[in-house]
């Protein structure tokens, strides 16, 4: 491998890892945060990238699409975590993950039923659909810096959410210690419903802005349900920092465990794991 | 409503008494020749629900030109959604086996439930007809009197772009596909007749799946500079496959070649970053073929859609059991001479005439293709009744 090749697999590392970032920041909050075992986040994705197919052609623009599917995200999560999130808080695990199944079941069949089971590709906006020619043969495609672009942004943004304004304080405190929260006097239902909102918005808007890369497809959310839990166990449960550190860590192994150990490059990710675990069995990052 | 006899009460059991005039001949008739029972197991959820639709509609549609009868015989159908789950393969060939008494079992999609079943009808000795799974084993290794199949062999048309890519004068090719059987062989195929051209492969690569995050792949083509790359890819991953290729800016310089599934299905959304590619299948659009113009007329009144590849197999799964229905006077009992006529028999199918090769997979002509316009353009004959070698198969 030469030094051009390195750095370009560099980058594709890099912007792996910010994808899979932007999509288990949403699980780790919930998961970290709720305490809930969410097997939909997947589903999540998979809306968001279907609202950002059907809205495109639609609309005829990626950008409206993505708008109007935030806020139709957002009012999803919001009505899912009123109507049936709400009532497990205080239910063992096992009913959590038994509606979270449930639930991957309801949306691939109802995008079966609205969308088809075709596969779709979603068309790069104009603005964005130029490349840069990296090497004599290969060039990279504008949009998926931009994909990385805005995770970084997102990163940062969720940072200073969390850890610089009342909002964060009030997530961070409700997430340690619920009922001292309560007593304050602040509306913690309407806490957890927000961060459970943002949760399904954060997944959905990954899957938004990878639809015109990936291509929108049934069973799209399975394939980045299970690497996201990796991901959320590797940097620490509800830990968003933990999170982009795991999801960059992955997005190295996972690119350069394919081009020099072709033969296990299904395994390099899990061996990862299970080496950080022995390290550090609470994931790299422990709370918030 | 309580009266006991209103109107369509009236109505019914005066149809019914009708029917009981008119339709006795019929039922004594019928009694000397039941229907013949097809099994159909196919996939009717899932992602691969648009292909077992297909299968089904070409199968009933063959049916239906013979007057509702395959062979001479009445048809009744009994269906099992397989749901492309190889989990739930076994029991569901042995529901339509041991409770329906199936007399000829038909399917499936997906290689892995495919194989399934070939245990199942090997155990059984049920008449099998796979109407489209590839994998190479079922026509190989597992072969059997009764178990037929009327698509191709994985390693058929990746064989064929092997010889494709030595005339264009490719010399050195890396290859790309999924780590999985049916992956794999079509490399196998391939790199069978490439090398024998004096070919080489500069590079197997395989990534795990259904993985699709191909960048890292996409830069290390671009490192190793090859004069072609052959893949094989389906469905949502040739999708993304060929859009990434052509992003990466490789579509001009490195052309890429695959099995015909890399754009069958999916031109919608390939767009134009599929315009001009290059595969080969035993299908094709733009056929010069009297049937397929027949074939396709009769299917898009029928069904008000166009038929695809898989409706072709369906067709010709039935056309097959008809053969040897129709070679035995409609009485299926006669096991050994039912097989013997599907043997020798010449279908005649919207893909061209073909025959069975004594593994029972078609010997048929496979079609280089490029995509022009949303349609796999048929561009030549690329190999001319290409048998798969059946290797393992004693029979």
């Amino acid at each position: 491998m030469d030094f051009t090749t390195f750095l370009i697999q560099l980058l594709n590392a890099l912007q792996y890892g910010l994808l899979l970032f932007l999509v288990a920041s949403g699980l780790t909050l919930i998961f970290g945060i709720m305490g809930i075992i969410n097997l939909a986040h997947g589903s999540f994705y998979m809306m968001g990238a279907y609202i950002a197919f059907s809205l495109t052609s639609l609309t005829g623009n990626l950008l409206t699409a993505v708008v109007l599917g935030i806020a139709l995200a957002a009012a999803i999560g919001f009505l899912l975590e009123w109507a049936l999130f709400s009532k497990l808080y205080k239910r063992d695990h096992l009913d959590q993950v038994l509606l979270t199944y449930g639930l991957i079941l309801m949306f691939e069949e109802v995008r079966s039923v609205i969308v088809g089971d075709d596969v779709h590709g979603v068309a790069i906006p104009q603005l964005l659909s130029a490349s840069v020619q990296l090497s004599e043969t290969l060039s990279y495609p504008v949009y998926r810096l931009f994909i990385s672009a805005v995770c970084i942004a997102l990163a940062v943004a969720m940072y200073w959410l969390i850890r610089h304004t009342r909002l964060g304080m009030m997530i961070r405190a409700g997430s340690s210690n619920r009922e001292m929260v309560q007593s304050l006097g602040i509306d913690i239902d309407l806490v957890y419903r927000l961060v459970f909102a943002l949760g399904v918005t954060l997944a959905a808007f990954a899957g938004m802005l990878a639809a015109p890369v990936s291509s929108v497809y049934p069973g799209m959310g399975n394939q980045v349900l299970i690497i996201c839990f990796v991901v959320v166990v590797i940097g620490g449960v509800g830990s968003i920092w933990g999170a982009l550190v795991a999801a960059l860590l992955i997005g190295l192994a996972d690119t350069f465990g394919k081009v020099i150990f072709p033969e296990y490059a299904g395994l390099i990710v899990y061996l990862l794991m299970a080496a950080v675990l022995l390290w550090r069995p609470e994931g790299i990052f422990r709370r918030i | 409503m309580r009266n006991g006899y209103n109107r369509r009460n009236f109505l019914l059991s005066g149809f019914g008494v009708a029917a009981g005039l008119v339709l006795p001949s019929a039922p004594l008739f019928a009694q000397g020749a039941k229907k013949v029972r097809v099994g159909l197991m196919l996939p009717y959820t899932g992602t691969y629900a648009a292909l077992g639709n297909a299968i089904t509609n070409g199968f009933k549609l063959a049916v239906e030109q013979g007057g509702g009868k395959l062979g001479g015989r009445e048809i009744e159908y009994f269906t099992v959604d397989d749901e492309s789950d190889a989990a739930k393969a076994p029991e569901n060939a042995n529901k339509l086996i041991k409770r329906d008494n199936v007399d000829v079992l038909v399917g499936t999609v997906h290689s892995g439930v495919a194989l399934a079943m070939t245990r199942v009808a090997r155990e059984t000795k049920t008449l099998l007809i796979v109407p489209n799974a590839g994998a190479d084993e079922i026509t190989g290794p597992l072969c059997a009197p009764n178990i037929f199949r009327t698509s191709f062999s994985a390693w058929q048309p990746a064989y064929a772009m092997g010889n494709v890519m030595a005339e264009k004068k490719h010399k050195n090719v890396v290859t790309l596909s999924w780590k999985y059987s049916f992956g794999e062989q079509s490399v196998a195929g391939f790199k069978e007749a490439f090398e024998k051209a004096g070919g080489k492969i500069v590079k197997e690569m395989y990534l795990p799946f259904p993985n699709v995050e191909f960048q890292p792949y996409l830069t290390e083509i671009a490192a190793l500079k090859p004069d072609a790359v052959f893949v094989f890819f389906a469905g949502g991953g040739a999708v993304k496959f060929v859009k990434d290729y052509d992003a990466a800016g490789l579509k001009k310089t490195i052309p890429l070649y695959g099995s015909g599934f890399l754009t069958d299905g999916t031109l919608e959304a390939q767009g134009a970053s599929a315009e001009g590619l290059l595969t080969t299948l035993h299908y094709a659009d733009g056929l010069d073929i009297p049937k397929d113009k027949e074939f396709r007329a009769a299917y898009a009144s029928a069904f008000k859609m166009q038929p695809d590849v898989y409706a072709v197999q369906g067709y010709d799964s039935a056309q097959l059991l008809a053969a040897g229905v129709a070679a035995v006077g409609g009485d299926v009992s006669k096991r050994a001479e039912l097989i013997k006529a599907m043997e020798a028999a010449t279908i005649d199918s919207p893909r061209g005439k073909f025959t069975l090769s004594k593994a029972h997979n078609p010997v048929q002509d496979i079609y280089l293709r490029k995509v022009e316009g949303k349609e796999n353009k048929v561009v030549s004959v690329a190999a001319k009744a290409l048998a798969d070698p059946a290797r393992g198969c004693r029979m």
